[in-house]
């Protein structure tokens, strides 16, 4: 079916689908229309689900984890603040190995206090152990909601799915449904070796891990995310094969014939391609990289991406505060340590606090690395684009 | 049909953001690709807001904001005095504007050329029919009729239906608009 719905009206359709078992969350800008939705189809009730409005994320999550550890499947939204709040319990559902998933609309983090787009708050909980799906639009936003469910319960890791906040989660677009029977036949009934609330075989779940083992159970989390990514592949390959709409782990625009390319994540990567078009017609040859799963960092096909050109502009939503530029220029530019077929590489750090990036502007920084590319050399490796006093 | 870009303006409550998405939800049910946003500033009554459609044939990918629409939506006259209305409109540009006056004026305070300016008494329309000065409806109906973009029984269907699932309990406010839509639709000049 063919309807016009928001990047939120989408993943909450995707939820109602699913029909999880529990979600637990607590509303904030610009994710509370998701639970919004959501609540009213509990309430009209479309879905089977236990809703828990909780009193913070925190608990939210905290909700999340013990549904999870029963066996139910477990769903939940969020942004920004929220996600920070949620932090520390980010890291106690990975290491309990819970395939919860949330529905996220990135929104930069305070202060500041601003409502708008940027990727910092999925960037501070990059290493909590979640996979992190970002998403350039409302159709995939809705695919992937569905497709990170199987992902999450298959990889027994959980994970996060995000839009870009209001460009994304309030911008109406045109999206194509799946049938609703369609979506639990793809996914199929979560199966769980252990339950918390199976009496007869009691289990322990959370208890102190010292010295003895610890390391060993750490260890088999890492294992899981350095396993993910074939599941990753299967599930949107299966997804593809059933719904006709394929995604890959790595998204490529005219990248095989370009000499200079651009690296992004988010709604920018649709901007990008355009600019992309617009920069071939006049016999420019320049691509694009999407980094669409970004944890586990996809390492053998961004490699193979990022060799294919002679000059590459990250553009990163997001800081590390650390003077060495955005997230996704420090992933790439590691893994093209040992490459023999390093690009030149230089980090552009834009659209923070939600401001737009124009078509035009993202020309621009295509012509820079043309220069680069003429002069060999990266004159400065971060810059901050379209700020003031740059 | 090419990319055509929709910048509407009006003030903090007039139900700018309405009609993108009205027109939005109408255009995808007449089988377009389209967008329809607002601009999320702070949020006040009668201060000047925009909203903005894309509407086109193919997938739509870029997603930054919209500098140079082809058509530009006033729902309120005075908006004209304060607010740039026409900036980045081109030389073909075509602007639409809630109010009393006839074209040739709002063309003359404009300072227009060469752009089509089209005109209705959205504002006398809406208080006419719901009693209210809700200028966003009717000016939906005579954007379809000046632009020509959808055509106007499907869309008065999807609007309908909007309208329907918006106030579930008030069938009379869904009637009013549908009913403003037709007559906006019929009075703008063309």
């Amino acid at each position: 079916m063919i309807v016009a719905r928001t990047g939120n009206e989408a993943m909450a359709e995707a939820m109602r689908q699913i029909n999880p078992d529990v979600v637990a969350a607590y509303p904030i800008t610009p994710a509370t229309e998701i639970v919004q939705l959501f609540s009213k189809f509990v309430h009209d009730g479309l879905v089977d689900t236990e809703f828990v409005p909780v009193e913070s994320e925190h608990s939210a999550c905290s909700a999340c984890c013990g549904a999870s550890a029963s066996g139910a499947r477990v769903m939940t939204s969020t942004a920004s603040q929220g996600l920070a709040l949620m932090h520390e319990i980010l890291f106690i559902a990975a290491g309990l190995r819970l395939p919860i998933t949330i529905c996220l609309v990135n929104r930069s983090l305070s202060s500041p206090i601003n409502i708008h787009c940027d990727h910092s708050d999925t960037m501070a909980s990059r290493d909590a152990g979640w996979l992190q799906i970002y998403t350039e639009n409302a159709q995939e936003a809705y695919d992937t909601t569905i497709q990170l469910v199987k992902m999450a319960e298959q990889a027994l890791l959980p994970g996060i799915v995000s839009t870009d906040a209001f460009i994304i989660s309030h911008g109406l677009e045109r999206v194509e449904l799946i049938d609703d029977k369609e979506v639990p036949k793809f996914l199929g009934e979560r199966k769980v070796n252990y339950s918390l609330l199976d009496v007869d075989n009691p289990i322990t779940l959370g208890p102190l891990d010292l010295q003895d083992y610890f390391f060993e159970h750490k260890r088999s989390e890492i294992d899981a995310m350095n396993n993910v990514l074939p599941i990753i592949e299967k599930v949107q390959k299966e997804f593809g094969d059933k719904f006709g709409r394929y995604y890959p782990i790595v998204d490529e625009y005219k990248l095989d014939d370009a000499e200079v390319a651009i690296l992004v994540m988010g709604s920018t990567g649709g901007t990008a391609k355009v600019a992309v078009e617009r920069m071939r017609e006049k016999g420019k040859k320049v691509g694009l990289i999407r980094a669409r799963v970004y944890r586990p960092f996809p390492k053998d096909a961004m490699t193979k991406a990022l060799s294919k050109v002679k000059v590459v502009g990250v553009m990163d939503r997001s800081d590390t505060m650390s003077t060495l530029g955005g997230h996704l220029y420090n992933d790439a530019r590691s893994i093209l340590y040992k490459s023999d077929n390093q690009p030149l590489m230089k980090n552009f750090i834009y659209g923070l606090g939600g401001r737009d990036i124009s078509i035009e502007e993202i020309e621009a920084i295509y012509e820079q690395l043309f220069d680069i590319q003429k002069s060999g050399e990266v004159d400065k490796d971060v810059v901050y684009f379209g700020v003031r006093g740059e | 049909m090419a990319l055509l870009e929709i910048r509407w303006h009006g003030r903090g409550g007039q139900g700018a953001k309405t009609a993108a998405l009205l027109f939005g939800d109408a255009a995808v049910e007449t089988g377009k690709y389209i967008q329809a946003f607002p601009e999320y500033g702070p949020e006040r009554m009668g201060a000047p807001v925009f909203a903005f459609n894309r509407i086109a044939d193919e997938p739509i990918l870029q997603h930054c904001g919209i500098k140079t629409p082809q058509i530009v939506v006033v729902l309120d006259p005075t908006l004209m005095e304060t607010v740039d209305v026409t900036e980045g409109l081109p030389e073909d540009g075509v602007v639409l504007v809630n109010s009393q006056k006839s074209a040739e004026e709002i063309k003359k305070q404009l300072g227009l050329t060469s752009q089509k300016v089209y005109v209705v008494d959205a504002s006398k329309i809406s208080k006419e029919i719901l009693d209210r000065d809700l200028p966003n409806t009717p000016m939906l109906g005579a954007l379809i009729k000046a632009s020509k973009l959808l055509e106007f029984e499907p869309m008065l269907v999807s609007v309908q239906n909007r309208l329907k699932k918006k106030f579930p309990n008030r069938p009379e406010v869904v009637q009013g608009n549908i009913k403003a839509i037709k007559r906006a639709y019929e009075e703008v000049g063309v």
